[in-house]
């Protein structure tokens, strides 16, 4: 904030010179500087007009802009009830699987909500070791100032599930979904061969 | 002088008698109060191992309860202001089990203040017996859902989800989550985590930079995220009911045995003074022989 602050008073400075040389009589000339700490816009250019306040929103914008672009961090969390694997770390990118369709997240991805579908997320941590982590349902937020959470109602590493039991896991809710009588168990015993169906293709 | 003796020889039996009574009444209080000072000295090594495992349990779930109520802060979700029929919901999080201190006592007052000035426009929802018999009595009425078997065993995240089913039943504009707040073994605060209804979430300002949003997504994100900031309210309440429950069991037993210092002291002076008078009666008949 100190550097922004900086910059928008010696933009408003460069802004006041400017403007006194016009009005010293180069009338339709103007030799406009506009720098700041991190890039400079304009060198002795001419332009027509100049107010400070939009030279300040100016500056202000690409303090923004380039904490976003040369930060390139991540604020990453990975939640769930029975384990915590994530927080606030920086992380290079992660992949999760939602209902509207899998998708990846970069430093900077376009904020978002998104449901978990049961399926692996696999995150790509910074020093280009990567972890997958089976997940079976939750959120996905992806906030404007690029921090990520995803919470998820239970998660596991991939390489901690058992192929057989999760096959298990997979027949029995197979066999539930067809002894099923009542609308909501039908609809629970969907959910559970669909986290099931996910969980073997993980194991496996 | 018949009437004289009349009177007094029954003051007298009765005060032989009470003599005789009072160590008798007094040893059965030293004992009944030894039993309650280990009862209570049992009662504090469970907690304290119990605390040991909320605390525990507490810090994993740190990260959903923030990691929930992020987007909250972060797209600036309000409560619109100006509805027609505000309805707020509150909900009380503690548990069945009392003996710890006032957790559980906070926590309804908190609510009966909101209550007392905001009405029947609030509506309540206890999870645990304790909440539901203080706010019983008075506010009957605002109770909507009563959820009990909480506190024998820890929160899991499916007693949360169960809450957050019911609760999504039921329609509101505003609505907080009341519950304690951990904050060391010998102090918790009352605080309340705010929830949002889907239509302050879909008037939020800053809603509009969130991309690719259809009602579906919202609603389903707005349930799981109430499941999860239940999920972290009510182990936080957990954490500080067992740590609450162990220090009040401390000082009871620290009370108990101040008592059975007195008690004993009370003990030993009447078994003496018992002995003392004994020994006069026997040594003063003797002598009047």
């Amino acid at each position: 904030m100190a550097s922004l602050m900086k910059s928008s008073r010696m933009a408003a400075r460069l802004v006041t010179s400017a403007t006194r040389v016009a009005r010293r009589g180069y009338a339709d000339q103007m030799d406009f500087t506009l720098a700041s700490g991190n890039k400079v816009f304009y060198t002795n250019q001419n332009v027509k007009q100049v107010s400070s306040r939009m030279a300040a929103r100016l500056v202000t914008s690409a303090t923004r802009l380039a904490r976003r672009g040369y930060a390139d961090q991540m604020d990453f969390t990975l939640a769930s009830g029975n384990k915590v694997f994530y927080t606030n770390q920086n992380v290079k990118q992660v992949d999760v699987p939602s209902f509207s369709g899998a998708f990846g997240i970069l430093p900077n991805h376009v904020p978002t909500l998104a449901i978990l579908k049961p399926g692996v997320i696999t995150v790509y941590e910074t020093e280009g070791v990567s972890q997958k982590i089976f997940v079976s349902s939750g959120t996905i937020t992806v906030n404007d100032d690029s921090s990520v959470q995803i919470i998820a109602e239970e998660a596991h590493p991939v390489d901690s599930l058992d192929a057989s039991a999760a096959r298990d896991v997979l027949s029995k809710a197979q066999s539930e979904l067809s002894s099923a009588s009542s609308e909501t168990a039908k609809a629970e015993a969907q959910i559970a061969v669909e986290v099931a169906e996910a969980l073997v293709a993980a194991a496996s | 002088m018949f009437s004289k003796t009349a009177l007094l020889v029954p003051q007298c039996m009765q005060q032989q008698t009470r003599n005789m009574a009072t160590l008798k009444a007094i040893s059965i209080r030293l004992k009944s109060v030894k039993n309650i000072q280990k009862i209570t000295q049992s009662m504090k090594m469970v907690s304290a191992a119990k605390y040991t495992r909320a605390e525990r349990e507490l810090k994993a779930a740190k990260p959903i309860g923030a990691g929930a109520s992020a987007f909250y802060s972060k797209a600036e979700v309000t409560t619109p202001e100006g509805t027609e029929s505000p309805k707020e919901l509150l909900i009380a999080v503690t548990s069945d089990r009392g003996l710890c201190g006032a957790v559980h006592t906070s926590v309804a007052r908190w609510i009966r203040n909101e209550l007392q000035t905001k009405g029947d426009k609030v509506l309540v929802i206890t999870i645990g017996d304790k909440s539901r018999a203080i706010l019983q009595r008075l506010y009957g009425n605002n109770i909507i859902l009563a959820a009990n078997e909480v506190g024998r065993r820890p929160p899991t995240f499916l007693d949360a989800s169960k809450v957050a089913q019911e609760t999504s039943k039921y329609n509101f504009t505003s609505g907080k989550i009341i519950y304690n707040k951990f904050k060391s073994v010998v102090s918790y605060t009352t605080s309340d985590l705010p929830i949002f209804s889907l239509a302050s979430v879909t008037a939020a300002p800053k809603l509009g930079v969130y991309d690719s949003l259809d009602a579906d997504v919202i609603q389903s994100y707005l349930e799981f995220s109430m499941a999860a900031m239940l999920y972290y309210a009510m182990k936080e309440g957990a954490c500080s009911e067992q740590s609450s429950r162990m220090t009040s069991m401390d000082n009871a037993s620290k009370n108990a045995g101040e008592m059975i210092e007195k008690l004993t002291l009370t003990f030993n002076r009447t078994r003496q003074a018992v002995i003392t008078r004994e020994l006069i009666e026997i040594i003063s008949g003797a002598s009047a022989l």
